[in-house]
């Protein structure tokens, strides 16, 4: 079915991207690949892996970007997945059912068995978070690893998606942002977590942490005021020593 | 976008088909077109045809043709789907208008029931063509698709290719008719001025979304691709990614403005002053036609530019 739930759903899992730590290392994306070839969504298939044009399925990707000008430049790492919107228009266009978005947790999925591989939801979804398997002809995507976070075969800490349970920079963050309480909930509104696209009115649950303000001012190290009145030559000295400093100036 | 021979075949062809159709649907309700066994033979072969030729052409895309019927499940969400009932519902009152029409004096009791089924089959055949449009104006991510000028120019494309058939059908039976002729340039003159209007659109609006508001960067200021994210080209790159030089675009619209509107005018307008020339001018209109009309539909995907590129270094969607 591919109507959207009536009214939001009350658990809105999903992730939260922190673009301050993240360090672009792909780490994520490897092991999105390395759990979701063999998960719910399996295989992501590779075309040509070993040869030139290589080309595969992939869930998440690292973008990398830099915003402003001249010394204000920042470098920002990006790592993009799906975000399980709340208003994903990837499921109102499908035409079979396959795509759906689950009432129980907002995750958002598609049914392989009945997905005719017309690629309208690619088209529909703003973020790319969508990819066609040629070899499988059918449309995949990002489960939030929903065969971890349920997996009571795993130890509890580990039931979390693969993205988050590898990221060496704790980047990225999992949990409940229907729940304003939440971890994952505070962090946003502590951080200002932010949406991407918000114009288009997906209403996308992944939030993005912006990056935080720079320190490149001296000072601004968070050392007590106190310390200042120890700094040695605070003000130019006179006399012989002031001679000694404009000597040693010149 | 990727322009795929297959859509752009089928939305062309089925586009005329269904034009074809409620053109002798309105005409024959109005008693402006006298049904008959000829007429109604090749007219609804022609317009069953390249419905039907377009609907499986459309399946070729698919990566599961085979589970194609599975796409009239989701009327209630789907404009794609509603597409689809519709293009299978309006064989009903097309079909049967066709054989009252073809077969009337076999069937002198479906007589009246050749107007109803006539209005029938052209409300039909218009609320498939709409729901065509509608798939391409509902999606947000391509600002090309997603505005008012599209569902407008879909009808008018398949209104006009529709009545060009008429004309052609007609003069095959040299039943050449004044008011399907005049109608004919209407719809063409619509059709062109809904296309400029839409080339206009593109080329003087922004998508509202960008690089900054993609990646929400832009409180630090302008924001470009340092690094993609892979080497090699992926999925969306393919599909998504599809460049045209503005340079041929314009090109492509001279020829798809020449081929698709201004020669099927001039030759639509032969037929109706210079009866003499009989069936060539309608023979030329169709095949100009139906040449302009393809390289529209060509441009209409190839000059859509899709939000996701925004994360790829477009600077613009
Ligand atoms: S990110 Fe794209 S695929 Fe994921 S829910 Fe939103 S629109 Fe759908
Ligand atoms: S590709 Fe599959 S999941 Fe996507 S819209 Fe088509 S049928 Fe639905
Ligand atoms: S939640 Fe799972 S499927 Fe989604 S990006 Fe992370 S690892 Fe990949």
């Amino acid at each position: 079915m591919t109507s959207l739930p009536q009214g939001p759903t009350t658990k809105k899992l999903g992730l939260v991207i922190d673009l301050d730590t993240c360090v672009g290392c792909h780490a994520c994306a490897v092991n999105c690949k390395e759990w979701n070839t063999g998960g719910h969504s399996a295989p992501l298939t590779d075309f040509n892996p070993y040869g030139a044009e290589t080309a595969g399925v992939w869930f998440n990707r690292i973008h990398s970007f830099e915003a402003g000008e001249g010394e204000n430049c920042r470098t920002v790492n990006f790592p993009k997945s799906c975000l399980h919107c709340e208003t994903p228009a990837c499921v109102t266009v499908c035409p079979t059912g396959a795509s759906y978005k689950r009432e129980e947790d907002g995750i958002v999925l598609v049914d392989a068995d009945l997905c005719i591989g017309c690629k309208l939801c690619s088209w529909a979804c703003p973020y790319g978070a969508r990819e066609f398997d040629e070899s499988d002809g059918v449309m995949k995507k990002c489960t939030l690893c929903i065969d971890r976070i349920y997996n009571e075969n795993l130890p509890e800490q580990e039931r979390v998606p693969a993205c988050v349970a590898t990221c060496p920079a704790s980047a990225r963050h999992f949990g409940d942002l229907g729940d304003p309480a939440s971890a994952v909930s505070r962090l946003v509104a502590e951080r200002g977590g932010f949406d991407l696209l918000p114009e288009l009115g997906y209403k996308p649950v992944n939030k993005y942490l912006p990056p935080r303000p720079r320190r490149d001012q001296p000072g601004a190290t968070g050392a007590p005021a106190a310390l200042a009145a120890l700094s040695p030559a605070q003000d130019s000295p006179s006399g012989f020593l002031g001679w000694v400093d404009r000597l040693l100036s010149r | 976008m990727f322009p795929a021979t297959s859509v752009i075949f089928f939305t062309t062809a089925s586009g005329a088909g269904y034009g074809l159709i409620a053109a002798l649907g309105v005409f024959a309700a109005l008693g402006l077109v006298a049904p008959g066994l000829g007429l109604g033979l090749f007219g609804f072969v022609l317009a069953f045809g390249l419905i039907t030729a377009g609907l499986l052409s459309s399946t070729f895309h698919l990566g599961h043709p085979e589970r194609a019927w599975r796409a009239v499940s989701q009327w209630r969400s789907s404009w794609l789907s509603r597409e689809g009932v519709m293009a299978l519902v309006t064989y009903v009152p097309a079909g049967l208008f066709a054989l009252v029409f073809t077969f009337g004096p076999w069937l002198p009791e479906g007589q009246g029931a050749l107007r109803p089924l006539g209005l029938l089959s052209a409300l039909a055949a218009a609320l498939t063509v709409f729901s065509t449009g509608m798939i391409y104006r509902v999606l947000k991510p391509i600002h090309q698709w997603a505005n008012g000028w599209v569902v407008p120019s879909y009808l008018a494309l398949a209104a006009m290719t529709g009545l060009m058939l008429l004309d052609l059908a007609l003069a095959v039976f040299a039943r050449p008719s004044q008011v399907v002729a005049t109608t004919t340039l209407i719809a063409i003159a619509l059709a062109a001025a809904l296309k400029a209007g839409y080339w206009r659109f593109i080329r003087t609006s922004r998508a509202a979304s960008t690089a900054e508001t993609a990646t929400g960067l832009g409180r630090f200021g302008r924001v470009r691709l340092l690094e993609a994210p892979h080497t090699e080209e992926n999925y969306l790159l393919k599909e998504m990614g599809f460049k045209i030089a503005r340079r041929h675009a314009e090109k492509l619209r001279r020829i798809a403005a020449l081929a698709g509107f201004i020669l099927p005018f001039v030759f639509t307008l032969t037929t109706l002053v210079r009866p003499a020339f009989g069936l060539l001018p309608a023979v030329l209109a169709v095949l100009s036609a139906g040449l302009g009309v393809a390289v529209e539909r060509w441009l209409f995907f190839a000059e859509a530019k899709h939000t996701v590129m925004l994360y790829y270094g477009a600077t613009s969607a």
